[in-house]
């Protein structure tokens, strides 16, 4: 449905993106993940058709943004980081307007418009002026013009910004909802969020893609060594000194204290220890009293992605 | 096109610029309708002359916002990724300043009509004045939005349409005094020189057409002008 090959945008002297290429299936939900500065905004403004790339094309529905713009923008609803949102009309008067602009037909445009306030939770909202909404409901508006002409394909920077944890739950919600017939690039900075929605995440950095799978694969191929939260009862010393004698195991410390001569201990391995770990605490006497594995979550890949640089593939 | 129209005309009646441009027109030209009203004057088409001076104060503030506002509240965004040119964006926006200037013209018409009914004497010249002076404002207009266009602060924009439009207005006078090239070019951007044909009341063909392909060209200039920003630096 999306492709983007060779994608390059200078700005002066400076490289916000730099020959990136990925490509969206229809009805697939792609996150796309980067630190400030990334180049993601920069991505999706180009794929809008708001920005002109400096090289490289990008293909939505098989037709070119470069040149046939508006084949392509008749198919993206679009919202950008900050809502575009008219602030002296009220809610109605404003998805009236994009309903016109998009050229929506006219008989179609009330239902089309009852529908969309009805799915973001705006019905009661749609007589008040733009202006007087809280920030969560300004990002609701923007979240239904983008929705307005029912387009096939739809780009979200950062939808959940601003808003507060209820709310962030509701609109992640909505969007889940949308993916079913529809294709979303969503970008985020909050890494949960894009595990919990997304499909397939792109990890942007620098202006080059960084790393692109699935959340649950890139957690694995980064989980190479097992990381190991046990609560042990027994002598501190004893446990360390004889955990440390296994091999594989690379680091253990006791990090809290869990109760009476109880302590819990975080352990690193690069190899799955867990059996040899029972029986010789077994064999001093200190019974395991939990043990759980602390998988990678995407944020730590995030992290190791992003600060090393490392290229995960 | 006429939803970009719409949207804008509405936006200027919602806030307080179109009545307070369309009071101060009103003002500026009682100030000078006053004099001749006392003095039994039956020639309205010499004030012709100086509302299309009072127009070089009020383009500017009415097109200011035009396109720097969308600029700057990135509603811009919503505009150039709706499946509608950017041509017909521009030219939407030019209806709306347009539209309200032609709200404020048909309210001065109160003055013409003060002194036809008391002199009984309608002249096809004054009709023809107005006419110019329709075009005046089209013109005036279309250099107003492409200041707007220019730049995301609005004080910004109003000052370089305000400069712009003083020049222009001097332009004959000034190219008198030059001379040369420079008094050459001068003359062609002299927008009162064409302007001053109809308050003379001559009907004058040439003169349409300048003022109608004059604002032509610099609709398109702004659209020019906006392209070359999103290439250059985004």
């Amino acid at each position: 449905m999306i492709e983007i090959i060779n994608l390059t945008k200078k700005y002066g002297q400076v490289v916000a993106v730099n020959n990136i290429s990925f490509s969206v299936q229809k009805g697939e939900i792609l996150g796309f993940l980067g630190p400030n500065g990334a180049g993601k905004s920069t991505t999706m403004n180009i794929i809008t058709g708001y920005l002109p790339s400096t090289a490289g094309t990008v293909k939505v529905d098989g037709f070119d943004i470069l040149t046939h713009p508006e084949e392509v923008k008749k198919r993206i609803g679009f919202l950008p980081e900050a809502p575009p949102l008219y602030r002296d009309m009220t809610v109605t008067e404003y998805l009236s307007f994009v309903s016109s602009l998009k050229k929506v037909p006219k008989n179609k445009q009330k239902g089309q418009m009852a529908d969309i306030m009805e799915l973001v939770g705006l019905t009661d909202h749609r007589r008040r002026l733009i202006d007087n909404l809280s920030k969560g409901y300004r990002q609701r508006v923007g979240l239904a013009q983008a929705l307005v002409g029912n387009p096939e394909v739809l780009i979200l920077d950062e939808p959940t910004v601003g808003l507060d944890p209820k709310q962030i739950i509701e609109i992640r919600r909505v969007i889940k909802a949308l993916a079913q017939e529809r294709t979303i690039i969503l970008s985020s900075h909050i890494l949960p969020e894009v595990s919990a929605i997304c499909e397939r995440v792109v990890i942007i950095n620098k202006g080059v893609i960084a790393a692109e799978d699935t959340p649950q694969r890139l957690s694995s191929d980064i989980n190479q060594f097992l990381k190991l939260t046990m609560i042990i009862k027994g002598d501190q010393n004893l446990i360390v000194n004889t955990a440390k004698s296994i091999d594989g195991v690379k680091y253990i410390e006791a990090s809290a204290k869990a109760g009476e001569n109880t302590y819990k201990y975080v352990m690193d391995a690069d190899k799955d220890v867990r059996d040899e770990m029972f029986f010789k605490m077994a064999g001093i006497n200190c019974p395991i009293l939990e043990s759980k594995p602390s998988t990678m979550t995407l944020e730590d890949i995030f992290i190791n992605v992003v600060t090393k640089g490392t290229e995960v593939n | 096109m006429w939803t970009v129209a719409k949207r804008e005309i509405g936006s200027y009646f919602k806030s307080p610029i179109a009545y307070v441009l369309i009071g101060l027109f009103i003002l500026l030209i009682s100030i000078f309708f006053w004099p001749r009203l006392q003095g039994s004057r039956g020639d309205f088409i010499s004030i012709l002359g100086d509302m299309g001076f009072f127009l070089i104060f009020i383009v500017p503030i009415l097109t200011m916002k035009i396109l720097a506002e969308d600029r700057k509240n990135g509603t811009e965004v919503l505009l150039m990724t709706s499946p509608t040119s950017l041509f017909k964006i521009v030219l939407g926006k030019f209806i709306a300043a347009y539209t309200v200037f032609l709200v404020i013209t048909i309210i001065s018409l109160i003055y013409p009509i003060i002194i036809v009914i008391f002199s009984g004497a309608f002249t096809i010249q004054l009709a023809g004045g107005y006419l110019g002076f329709l075009l005046l404002g089209g013109a005036f207009i279309s250099i107003g939005v492409l200041a707007s266009a220019s730049t995301e602060n609005q004080i910004i924009a109003a000052i370089i349409s305000f400069v712009a439009l003083l020049v222009m207005w001097v332009a004959d006078t000034l190219s008198a005094s030059v001379g040369g090239v420079v008094g050459t070019v001068l003359t062609w951007i002299s927008l009162i020189s064409r302007y001053q044909v109809f308050t003379k009341g001559i009907l004058g063909f040439a003169e349409v057409i300048y003022l109608i392909s004059f604002t032509a060209i610099i609709l398109f200039l702004t659209v020019r002008l906006i392209e070359r920003r999103r290439w250059t630096q985004g």
